[in-house]
């Protein structure tokens, strides 16, 4: 198993991950999530269905956002460290969206079995708003 | 009402390409899950009725709030088969910023392993707005 866990040293409360932004986001984005995970709404990916709803278009799901938060979290302190993951929907994410991904230490304890580390973490979109707004925890080896 | 998962290597590299990730440890032959990997359980092999369906709640009117998944040690890999099962575990109502009332949900979802261990269990807060979806922000 490859290692890809951030070096511990440079865990502390303050740190700052590298930001990263998705997209611009396709509907070709959105369906192949659909797919992966399972949840075919409509609403998501038949233009005429959400058009009929109200709504000017499809829009994304709240999953898929939260999965790219995610991506984000595991690629910084680990996929195998990670304990907790929390998130809570905002914003509507529409095709053509640029999501950026941050992410900031709030605390980090030492304890027998390794580092628990929390980490604050938002999804914003290209508007300044925010899409999904989280929290994780991971217990990094030591 | 439970149901068994296994949990696959190559779900989890679909998953994880659609999640536009490429760590390596979700290709491993023992690949382990990305961490909203587990909504596929409840999407593909879910049997009988999801407890949201026992409270009335509209479904044009639905909404996801939170979502939390928390585990109980490295998280499910590849070749693992677990038991799920999911509960209502609280409800409450509040008044609506724009008139009506929402209602909310939590349902608590256990995911265990082949030794009955909890591994895994996700909270989902749902929310039925006081008027349609679209009216909202």
């Amino acid at each position: 198993m490859a290692d890809t866990t951030a070096d511990t040293n440079a865990i502390d409360v303050g740190t700052e991950a590298e930001p990263r932004t998705f997209g611009p986001l396709t509907r070709t984005d959105i369906v192949r999530y659909a797919g992966a995970s399972g949840d075919f709404n409509p609403i998501h990916h038949d233009e005429f269905f959400a058009t009929g709803a109200g709504f000017p278009t499809v829009f994304s799901i709240g999953m898929f956002q939260a999965a790219l938060l995610a991506t984000f979290a595991t690629d910084w302190l680990g996929p195998e460290a990670i304990r907790r993951f929390t998130v809570r929907f905002k914003e509507q994410v529409w095709p053509g969206d640029e999501l950026t991904c941050t992410g900031v230490i709030s605390a980090v304890e030492d304890t027998p079995e390794g580092r628990k580390v929390e980490a604050e973490l938002t999804c914003t979109r290209q508007t300044g708003g925010v899409a999904i707004s989280g929290s994780a925890s991971f217990l990094v080896p030591a | 009402m439970s149901y068994e998962v296994p949990i696959e290597r190559g779900k989890i590299r679909e998953f994880a390409r659609a999640t536009q990730s490429r760590n390596p440890a979700y290709d491993d032959a023992d690949a382990v899950i990305p961490p909203t990997f587990l909504t596929t359980a409840q999407n593909f092999w879910a049997t009988g009725t999801h407890p949201i369906m026992d409270l009335g709640f509209e479904l044009a009117r639905l909404l996801h709030g939170e979502e939390e998944y928390e585990f109980f040690g490295p998280p499910p890999h590849a070749g693992q088969t677990l038991t799920v099962s999911s509960r209502l575990a609280d409800r409450w109502e509040k008044e609506g910023k724009r008139g009506g009332v929402m209602r909310f949900a939590r349902i608590v979802t256990e995911y265990r392993d082949a030794d009955g261990g909890l591994v895994a269990e996700q909270r989902s807060t749902l929310v039925e707005t006081g008027r349609a979806p679209e009216k909202e922000s």
